[in-house]
């Protein structure tokens, strides 16, 4: 049976999941077509930009297959991934996938000279051991659903959620050479993980 | 001031490595996209509706600069406030190659990227802005790669093909793609001992030449820009290695921008695909009718500016 995770690579940081996946021994590839999904046993939407990300599904017509994807498979959304998966965002410009009911404030620290780094404690990390986490143009997640758990927050505000096998996190951890982010949500479903 | 408040409300970078690396992630998040010049509201609007990553915001589109003359320089800040209150995909501009008060001001404005442009005139004809010192990120053109990587020795966090700006021609951004491929394919086959002396020929950092060595690639993300006016043009340059691109004057020196800039940023993303690049070809009223290298005198030539 095929494991492979895909990357949805309309634009964005795509690379850097695949370099990431790569070097944990996961097979992956890059998702631009709707029937390249068919293949795909999770999928990464990674960082870019969240209102030409979402202008693209539409356009490109992976709005459809990407949320049947959701409903059966994980996926784990990153910065304008996790404003992708939610269900609500502050800007019309964005037509979000509903995969997690989460709310989504765009650019809550500013513009980019407001981009920072800072250390996390993960929940999901039995050893305790700070991550240091890459802020960028980052978005903030908040939700009322019980469905929904916090994994590490910042400031007393959520930067990862997990619902199921989902994950949505506002941070960058394919900017990291630490994978304990991917190795928490492949853990949820890949057998090399379990 | 605005640089004070951040730093009282988040942690700072724990060095400058790590802020370089918040600096090119950033250029991480805008791969595979179109970047568009734009200078006003509407254009900026035109620009983001047809899929735009990024747009540039500058008082006279590089086809203009060229035909009008006399000196460019950076962009009124309140054109690029407007800008930056109409869209909400990140927003660059322009400082000219050195005039590193231009760039302090672009960084008070809070612009997303500033490019030291040879579009504009240059400033100071022998240094180029130190860009380490600054928190927003610099992208820089360049003709070769000891060029790109004296700039990322600077401080660059992403880099361009120069290109030939406002030309509507693709010949010199394919010149100098390809050279800055071919150059790093060629230190991937030098032997270690030879590194320092490539090093020296290219007038480059020795630890970036050693990176290049070791990595095949450049350590920060490398578009193309100047020229491009055609989907074809965008799919082109990335095929040969471009990982997103820059259109200046192409889209809105076009018969109609909005088709076009939406041709361009579906064939920046299915660069590979020639299905997708037909349909994206056809029906496209007349682009920008562009000049010939041989038209364009050695002196009037952008990418000669800078080093």
């Amino acid at each position: 049976m095929s494991n492979v995770v895909g990357v949805l690579a309309l634009q964005g940081a795509v690379d850097k999941h695949l370099e990431m996946l790569r070097a944990m021994d996961v097979d992956c590839r890059r998702v631009r077509f709707a029937h390249e999904l068919d293949d795909c046993v999770a999928l990464i939407i990674p960082g870019g930009e969240s209102t030409t990300m979402s202008l693209l599904i539409q356009k490109f017509d992976l709005y459809g297959k990407l949320r049947e994807f959701a409903t059966k498979k994980p996926v784990m959304g990153v910065c304008a991934g996790a404003i992708l998966m939610a269900e609500q965002v502050d800007d019309a410009r964005v037509t979000p996938l509903n995969i997690m009911p989460i709310s989504v404030m765009r650019n809550i620290y500013g513009r980019q000279v407001s981009s920072f780094s800072t250390d996390l404690h993960l929940q999901c990390d039995a050893q305790g051991l700070a991550y240091r986490a890459h802020f960028i143009r980052a978005p903030s997640i908040e939700s009322n659903s019980e469905k929904v758990e916090v994994l590490a927050q910042y400031n007393g505000q959520a930067v990862i959620m997990r619902m199921g096998r989902h994950m949505a996190l506002t941070f960058h951890p394919e900017l990291t050479d630490d994978n304990r982010i991917h190795a928490c949500w492949l853990k949820g479903f890949h057998p090399a993980f379990k | 001031m605005s640089e004070l408040k951040q730093t009282v409300k988040h942690p700072q970078a724990i060095s400058e490595q790590e802020d370089f690396t918040v600096k090119v992630g950033l250029a991480e998040m805008l791969k595979g996209g179109a970047i568009m010049d734009v200078t006003n509201v509407e254009q900026a609007k035109i620009a983001e509706d047809a899929g735009a990553i990024a747009v540039m915001a500058l008082e006279r589109i590089p086809s203009d600069i060229r035909r009008d003359g006399g000196v460019a320089r950076m962009s009124d800040p309140d054109m690029i406030r407007q800008i930056q209150a109409a869209v909400s995909i990140p927003v660059m501009a322009k400082c000219r190659i050195g005039h590193f008060a231009e760039a302090q001001i672009l960084q008070a404005l809070e612009v997303d990227f500033i490019d030291e442009s040879e579009v504009l005139t240059p400033a100071d004809e022998a240094n180029h802005v130190a860009k380490h010192d600054y928190k927003v990120p610099f992208v820089c053109g360049a003709t070769c790669l000891g060029e790109a990587l004296r700039r990322i020795g600077e401080g660059a966090a992403m880099m361009r093909t120069k290109g030939e700006a406002g030309s509507g021609n693709i010949v010199e951004a394919v010149r100098h793609m390809r050279t800055i491929q071919n150059e790093m394919k060629r230190l991937t086959i030098l032997g270690k001992e030879q590194l320092m002396s490539a090093a020296k020929d290219m007038g480059a950092p020795y630890d970036l030449v050693c990176y290049v060595a070791e990595h095949g690639k450049l350590p920060v993300p490398n578009f193309s820009a100047g020229g491009i006016a055609t989907p074809a043009d965008a799919a082109l340059v990335r095929q040969l290695g471009a990982e997103a691109v820059f259109v200046g004057s192409g889209i809105f020196m076009s018969e109609d921008p909005a088709a076009r800039a939406a041709a361009i940023v579906k064939a920046t993303t299915y660069f590979d695909d020639p299905e997708i690049l037909l349909q994206v070809s056809s029906g496209l009223k007349s682009g920008m009718k562009g000049l010939l290298m041989h038209d364009i005198l050695p002196e009037d030539r952008l990418a000669t500016r800078g080093w």
